[in-house]
Order: C-alpha cells, then structure tokens, then sequence
C-alpha cells in the first residue's frame, strides 16, 4: 500500500519517531489523514505535495510544521481544482457561525449554516 | 479563555474542518478511510500526559490527595496546562466505586492530557447509554464492575473537565513511573476499562 510507504523522511522535517509520524492536537492528524488519501486516490503526486508543502516551509523554517502543512495542502487542493480558496472561505465562514450558534455540549451541526 | 456557552473552534480547527467537510461532500475523500488512518495513530496523537499523572499518584500519595484535591494545580505542577485554562476534576476509582466520563464533543475532552478522543466517545449512543445504563456499556467494553460496586457517571462541561484516576494493578510492586505510566490506557482515564498489570498485558508489558 502506496501510503505506508509515502516516503515520511523527504518531507522535510515531518515530526516523526521510530514508528511513525506524530502529532500535538487532533487537527493535525486530521490535515494529515487528508493529504494522505489525497494522495492514495490519485488526486496528486507525491513529488507535487512534497513541493507544495517545501514552498510553505521556504525561508520560514520547518517550525510550526503542520501549520505550513495545512496551508500547503490548501492551495494544491485549490490549484487542482479540487477546492477553490473562495468555496473554503465560505465554508470556513459556515463553521464559524455554525460553532457560535451551538450551545455547548451539543454537535455543532454545519447544514443550517450553508 | 471560559467558554461563553457555545462551542469554540480555533481558526485552525475551522478551516480544517472547512477542507474536510468539503472534501467529503466532493467525494474526494471517504470519511471512514479517513477516521480509520487517524484511528492508525490515535496512541499518537496529543501528549497522553494523563498516564503519567496517575503513574505519579499511585507511587507518591501526597500527590495522589493533591490531585484529588486540586486537580488542576496538580496536573499543572507536571508542566502540563490546559488549552484555555479549564479546571481538571479527577475521580479515584476505588473496590467500591467505579467512575465512568462521558461528553459528547471533543471541545470538552481534555486531548492535552488524555490525546485523541476515540471516535465512539463523541457518539450519541454512548453518551446516552452511558447515563442510562453505565454498566452495559461497562460489559461491552469487556469490564466487569460486581453488584457491590458503585458505579458514577460524569459528564464534563466546558469550564470543568474529568480525568479517571484507576485502580492501580496487582503485580506492578517497584515499577517506576514511566514503566507505570506505559500501563495506563485513554480508556482507563476516561473509565470505559480498568488498567491491565503487566502480565496480563498491559500496554507496557
């Protein structure tokens, strides 16, 4: 399987240990999980995200790793066409003002907000 | 920060879940692929301090009543802070009470001391079973809980977050803390199941 094997040592500083990459919050394994099967599916090439997420990294440095991860994994979504950055900005929006109407404790439910 | 009475999602968690809900309504990606290869690292996710705060009570009962007593001052003396400064409440579980968390958001759920929430825990099956029949739900986790011992159910609100104190095993006499806090699971702090000693198979076994 193409995934286990997606080449975590080129990714430029990825936070692994001997097993396997790690994470410091949930979001992070969710950004990652996306990449991944992206990936798996065929939407892109492995070469083409390593680019990707090198161009977020750049001058900045490989800190705050899976920020630049995100970021990275937003605009090839955008430039594939897969995800423009209008429908995630719109989409974001939803969240926000799903999350705000939502009193605490229940599911924040996104469909009444789109 | 308090929570004001509704959700908070941080400016990352909105836009991932911006990308993700949309990738999912494209059918770019399957939701339960996704779930399953989070699930693949769930042990690795967030810092699982909560294991070391118990291994830390069970070996030093001064710090065992302060954490019973002042959970959050407690937990914070091991470096470990929450995100928005929420209390911790920790529960001991003893021969004659068994204490059980439920919540049904992952904005509830203390990551930075127990990491990843499991899927299951957000569902509201469990939540609701968890209430009305806390012993079931005990079975099916393979956790056998005897008549005589009370069973309480927690839920954890936004300001206040509970942390399961187990039972420490049989058979872990000069352990130190970090071979103990290999033993302590994410299920065992939330009190789906009890700490398994090492030669039945405990995690650091």
């Amino acid at each position: 399987m193409t995934r286990r094997e997606a080449g975590w040592p080129d990714l430029l500083a990825l936070p692994v240990d001997t097993d396997g990459p790690v994470f410091s919050a949930p979001w992070q394994a969710q950004a990652f999980a996306m990449a991944v099967e992206l990936h798996a599916s065929g939407r892109f090439t492995w070469p083409e995200w390593a680019a990707a997420l090198a161009a977020e990294i750049g001058a900045a440095g490989p800190s705050d790793y899976w920020h630049h991860w995100l970021a990275a994994l937003e605009k090839l979504v955008a430039a594939k066409g897969l995800a423009s950055a209008e429908e995630l900005a719109n989409r974001h929006e939803a969240w926000e003002r799903a999350a705000e109407a939502t009193p605490h404790g229940r599911p924040i439910e996104l469909a009444p907000f789109l | 920060m308090a929570d004001h009475g509704h959700e908070h999602l941080s400016e990352t968690e909105l836009r991932v879940r911006a990308l993700e809900s949309l990738l999912v309504e494209k059918g770019l990606v399957d939701p339960a692929t996704l779930d399953a290869l989070i699930q693949t690292y769930e042990t690795r996710i967030g810092p699982r301090n909560g294991a070391r705060v118990v291994a830390r009570a069970w070996l030093e009962p001064d710090y065992r009543d302060w954490l019973l007593s002042d959970a959050s001052a407690a937990i914070a003396d091991m470096g470990y802070a929450g995100r928005q400064g929420e209390s911790m409440y920790v529960v001991e579980n003893t021969p004659v009470v068994h204490n059980l968390v439920v919540c049904t958001l992952c904005s509830c759920y203390p990551w930075p001391v127990l990491g990843l929430p499991p899927v299951w825990y957000k569902s509201a099956p469990y939540r609701s079973r968890a209430v009305i029949d806390p012993r079931g739900v005990l079975r099916e986790f393979g956790t056998a809980v005897g008549d005589e011992v009370e069973v309480r159910v927690w839920d954890s609100t936004a300001e206040l977050r509970h942390l399961v104190l187990p039972e420490r095993p049989g058979g872990t006499a000069g352990m130190d803390l970090e071979s103990l806090a290999g033993l302590v699971t994410r299920n065992a702090m939330i009190g789906v199941e009890k700490v398994a000693g090492p030669r039945e198979g405990g995690r650091g076994a």
